[in-house]
């Protein structure tokens, strides 16, 4: 069982938080005109990386924030985690 | 029965507790403090079952965890449990055991004649020839494999034992008590570290309760027993027996398995059966000790042949003589050390040894004691078919190839040491890749992969003076590191005996013309000449050859086996060992009981049960419950005799001709709070949301992003920036994460926030043609006419003094109301609509009336809105606007969406008008055509219509706006029914909708 650092509460285990996907999708704008290839990889296209990996998880049965998780998908080991609206650098 | 090879005096049982137990059931006499194994060996007995695959006697290999053969079937209490090792299971009053494997007894078992029939059984056997022909399969080969195979009966009774789970948080976690768990306790300890001490056995000191030792100017057993006292008086300290780390997880977390019941007769009142704790720990001693491995010969596999440790054990902890004419044979000094301990207490082992000429301390001291000792010499083949009785022995060449003249040797067991085998199960879980170490011919743990160490026997190292010094500094560090006190320990003076280097020889040749089984894995019966035939058949990997032969596969996990099968392999192949690579260790390193994993999470405690305040009115009314997500909700409210099918008609038809009363507290309500909230609702639901006034509510849908409908409600405006949201009651937690997710991610800069109300709120519907009469009277000072409270209008009234919140939004498809309290208030709400609605004959409705109600007016609910559907395909595409974008409406462009015969939902009819549809029957064009018959669409949802008092069903059907008025069957196999039906409009009932605005 993985041991997420919340940014807001600190070091939770997993089982109080839910995972969200890919945090480097970006949805496209309100409005805009969008080609159907765009909108597919919005959707439904993902990488599936091995190694490194930022993520969106949910502090589900905490403080109710998602927050962004950069983690390896072989290794399980997480790096580093920010708040939903940190830039990562 | 006496117990005849139990010693006069020693060991560490309790002599004045006297138990009896029934094994196959006779019964038989022990001591508090014994194992099932030890009892039974007091007993003579050594037979304690049959082999899996051969069905050959089998006795006991081991004294612990590593027990390959004695597994058996326990009852404890008016249960049984299978696969329980004796070796492991304590003696407790009144036990009672049976053998596994063997049919009709262990003494007479007719499923041997596949030991002479085992041309048949040789590797691979399995998938060679259940393959043909394939009819044989469920007549022949499955019930002859079922009947052989399996180690055990699982009860098919409910579990009354209850199981706990416990989560822990601990500086230093240590896995094992041997002399490395105790010194880096210690020293952790005496930091002020919070440690966590695990010992799988009852006893607690591993290697020191049988070892020759001397620590300070103690034994190393009252050494163990001092520090363990000690260590127990300490606020910081848990030290926990019978306990099993079982499992290295991810990031720290280990799993241990407590057996807090299964050494007593019965579970205390209150007591779990076991207890799983789950153990977040900054550091980890891995000091799980090692296993003694077999040297391989011939017929290695019959009662009698033990390991060596394991029969030293028997002798010094439970005093017990595995047998009065021993032999040893060993290539290495562990073997002297069992033959000494015999020696001690009277009797006379023969030991042969496969080295030629070693010399060591301990050696020296069996010789003194006139010990008989025959170098360069070896086990060819125990012989004695359900105990050992003779020996053949020879000597062998340097080379280890040619066996010199067979002898016979008189002697009733064959204790056997091939060296030792670091335990590193728990290391490799943690990711840790492994390395052989060759002075041991074994694998140790390579570098740390997570915050693990491995010290004594588990990481090679057979010394207790370098162990405990390696170990106390650990202990010293890696507490110092976390609590920053530093205080010395005094290591304390060791004296042991240092022995000689051990010979690499784990496998004795076949002498010529014999064709002896040699076995590897003792539990699945995988014999040398298996794995030779995966290797001739062309299987190389190691992970290959496992499954193939089932080598290492059995429920012991090759404890005694994988080495030995992978000096086999590399010599085949003439690589080094480290080439050919082991297995990898999964956990469980010892198998658990699927209710301890389960724990407290059983039946109705596997979720949390949810009731609304008017559950208890609803308990009292003859109420039939249903399970709604984790709600309960009335599905019928009984009246005498009444079945559901009549309850639910009557509760229907009362709402359809006066009034009735349904607890609707169930459904998800979010508000949604801010200056941007109309803007916010404008993009997740698909329809308008900016020019919605105070005081009125709107339904709405909201999509996914890919197009498909999540979820649907009413949403009010309570005030300028105040929005009270509804859900479906199974969708409620997801749409709040779904809005939490575009608030906090997607569009931040919308002022807008969201939080769960539901539980804040009692709701009751009040639906039917006299609805608004007796709103009337619940509300007398209020204008809740058609012009004061239109449809899909709000108002907050005052209900006898409580603050109410009404809404005009109808499900029913009647005239109808929807009343909220604060929760506390439910009750109180629900009587006072009760007693002021009896002179309009009002009746409380459960799930099933208002399933009936929703479907006969063509309202769509879960069973349309499936996770598959369209706004399209649930008539819903009036509600999706042209104008403004919002969540998912990209999706709606895409072609199969825009589709000229797209699916969508219509009613259905019976031609009969009497036979009900069965929910998730196909609607076909010919009910004759040959299978697979085209699908054009399935029945969703099914009801018996009160308006029309005739079945009527929803379904969602292909091109389904040029059906109506088909003709079409509804096929339903699993019901086996073949019903002729009509595709008619969904709404069935009030096309036009004009009574819900009356
Ligand atoms: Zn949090």
């Amino acid at each position: 069982m993985l041991y997420i650092n919340c940014p807001h509460c600190g070091m939770r285990s997993q089982n109080e938080f839910s995972y969200g996907g890919d945090a480097s999708v970006k949805r496209p704008e309100l409005n805009k005109e969008v080609s159907d290839q765009e909108w597919d990889n919005f959707v439904y296209n993902r990488k599936s990386l091995r190694g490194k990996h930022l993520e969106l998880w949910q502090h589900i049965s905490g403080c109710r924030q998602w927050i962004k998780v950069e983690r390896d998908t072989t290794t399980h080991e997480i790096f580093r985690t920010f708040k939903a609206d940190e830039e990562v650098a | 029965m006496t117990q005849a090879f139990r010693i006069e005096n020693g060991g560490l049982i309790n002599r004045d507790k006297k138990l009896s137990f029934k094994f196959n059931g006779k019964t038989y006499f022990g001591y508090e403090g014994d194992t099932l194994a030890s009892a039974l060996l007091a007993n003579g007995v050594h037979l304690v079952g049959r082999s899996f695959k051969y069905h050959r006697p089998r006795g006991f290999f081991g004294a612990g965890v590593d027990e390959p053969y004695a597994v058996v079937q326990l009852y404890r209490n008016g249960e049984t449990e299978p696969n329980i090792k004796a070796t492991e299971q304590e003696l407790f009053e009144g036990l009672e055991a049976k053998s596994v494997n063997c049919w009709p007894s262990v003494n007479f078992d007719i499923g041997a004649i596949n030991n002479f029939l085992k041309i048949f059984l040789p590797a691979g056997f399995y998938y060679k020839t259940f393959m043909w022909p394939k009819s044989f399969w469920y007549r022949i080969y499955e019930p002859f494999i079922r009947k052989a195979a399996g180690l055990g009966v699982a009860s098919t009774k409910h579990d009354k034992e209850r199981y706990e789970h416990k989560y822990e948080y601990c500086d230093l976690l240590i896995a094992g008590s041997g002399p490395s768990g105790l010194a880096g306790a210690y020293a952790a300890a005496k930091n002020g570290a919070k440690v966590i001490l695990a010992e799988d056995k009852p006893r607690f000191g591993g290697s020191l309760l049988t070892s020759d030792v001397n620590i300070g100017n103690q034994s190393g057993k009252d050494w163990a027993e001092g520090i363990i006292a000690e260590l127990k008086t300490m606020p910081n300290v848990v030290v926990k027996n019978r306990s099993q780390i079982f499992g290295y997880y991810d990031h720290n977390m280990l799993v241990m398995s407590e057996k807090v019941s299964d050494h007593l007769p019965s579970t205390k009142k209150y007591h779990p059966n076991k207890r799983l704790w789950y153990i977040r720990a900054k550091e980890v001693l891995i000091s799980s000790g090692s296993i003694e491995r077999p040297i391989v010969f011939g017929n290695n596999d019959t009662p009698g042949v033990m390991l060596s440790s394991a029969a030293k054990e028997y002798l010094k902890v439970y005093g017990v003589l595995v047998g009065r004419k021993p032999l040893v044979f060993t290539n290495n000094d562990s073997g002297y050390e069992t033959a000494i301990e015999f020696k001690k207490y009277g009797v006379d082992p023969v030991v042969l040894d496969s080295r030629k000429k070693p010399e060591s301390e301990i050696i020296d001291e069996a010789k003194n004691l006139g010990i008989n000792i025959k170098n360069s010499y070896v086990v060819v083949a125990a012989q004695g078919y359900k105990k050992v009785k003779s020996a053949d022995i020879a000597s062998i060449s340097e080379d280890k190839k040619q066996l010199g003249k067979i002898e016979n040797i008189q002697c009733d067991c064959i204790c056997v040491s091939g060296f030792w085998t670091p335990t590193i199960h728990l290391a490799s879980q943690s990711g840790n890749k492994t390395k052989f170490k060759e002075e041991i011919d074994a694998f140790v743990p390579g570098q740390s992969k997570q915050n693990e160490i491995t010290l004594g026997a588990a990481n090679g190292v057979f010394s207790l003076e370098e162990t405990l010094k390696t170990s106390f500094k650990a202990g010293s560090e890696l507490s110092k590191k976390i609590t920053e006190n530093n205080n010395e320990i005094t290591i304390p003076n060791v004296v042991e005996k240092k022995s000689s280097q051990h010979d690499k020889f784990w496998c004795v040749p076949l002498p010529k013309g014999k064709n002896y089984k040699r076995f590897l894995d003792f539990q699945n019966d995988v014999a040398v000449s298996d794995v030779e035939i995966a290797l001739r058949e062309g299987y190389r990997s190691i992970e290959h050859v496992k499954r193939y032969t089932t080598l290492g596969m059995a429920t012991d996990q090759g404890k005694t086996s994988n080495l030995n099968g992978l000096q086999l392999v590399s010599e085949i192949e003439n690589k080094v060992v480290p080439a050919v690579g082991h297995t990898t260790f999964r956990p469980p390193y010892t198998p658990v009981s699927i209710g301890a994993i389960v724990g407290r999470e059983v039946g109705k405690h596997s979720k949390p049960t949810r009731k609304s305040p008017m559950h208890s009115w609803h308990e009292i009314n003859n109420a039939v419950f249903v399970d709604a997500g984790v709600w309960l909700r009335p599905r019928y409210y009984k009246r005498g005799n009444e079945n559901l099918f009549e309850a639910s008609k009557r509760e229907a038809k009362n709402v359809r001709t006066n009034v009735g009363v349904c607890d609707v507290t169930t459904l998800g309500k979010i508000d949604v709070k801010g200056p941007d909230a109309a803007e916010f609702l404008n993009r997740v639901y698909t329809n308008a949301w900016l020019k919605l006034p105070v005081g009125k509510a709107r339904y709405g849908v909201m999509l996914r992003e890919d197009g498909i409908v999540m979820d649907d409600g009413t949403t009010t405006r309570i005030s300028e920036n105040h929005y009270h949201m509804t859900t479906t009651t199974a969708q409620a937690a997801n749409v709040l994460s779904h809005l939490e997710y575009y608030l906090q991610l997607v569009w931040p800069e919308l002022n807008v926030n969201v939080v769960s109300t539901t539980e804040q709120w009692a709701g009751a519907a009040i639906a039917g043609p006299k609805s608004r009469d007796l709103l009337q009277k619940l509300f007398p000072n209020s204008d809740v006419s058609n012009g004061g409270l239109p449809f899909m209008g709000y108002m907050e009234e005052d209900l006898f003094g409580v603050k109410a919140r009404i809404f005009r939004i109808s499900f029913s498809g009647e005239l109808a109301y929807e009343v909220n309290v604060e929760s506390d208030y439910g009750n109180f709400m629900w009587e006072k609509i009760m007693e002021v609605g009896k002179e309009f004959n009002i009746q409380p409705y459960g799930t099933e009336a208002l399933s009936t109600l929703r479907i006969e007016m063509g309202h769509v609910a879960g069973s349309e809105l499936d996770g598959r559907t369209i706004p399209y395909d649930n008539a819903l595409e009036g509600l999706v606007s042209k104008k403004k974008d919002f969540i998912g409406k990209r999706s709606l462009q895409r072609s199969a969406f825009t589709a000229e015969d797209r699916q969508r939902v219509v009613g259905v009819v019976p031609l009969d008008k009497k036979t009900s549809i069965p929910e998730g029957s196909h609607l076909v064009k010919d009910d004759k055509a040959p299978l697979p018959n085209p699908k054009l669409g399935h029945i969703s949802a099914s009801c018996w219509s009160v308006e029309y008092d005739n079945p009527f069903s929803l379904a969602i059907l292909k091109d389904g706006k040029n059906m109506i008025g088909q003709k079409l069957f509804a096929m339903s196999p699993l019901k086996n029914k073949v019903i002729p039906v009509e595709i008619v409009s969904s709404h069935y009932v009030d096309p036009k909708g004009e009574r819900v605005r009356s």
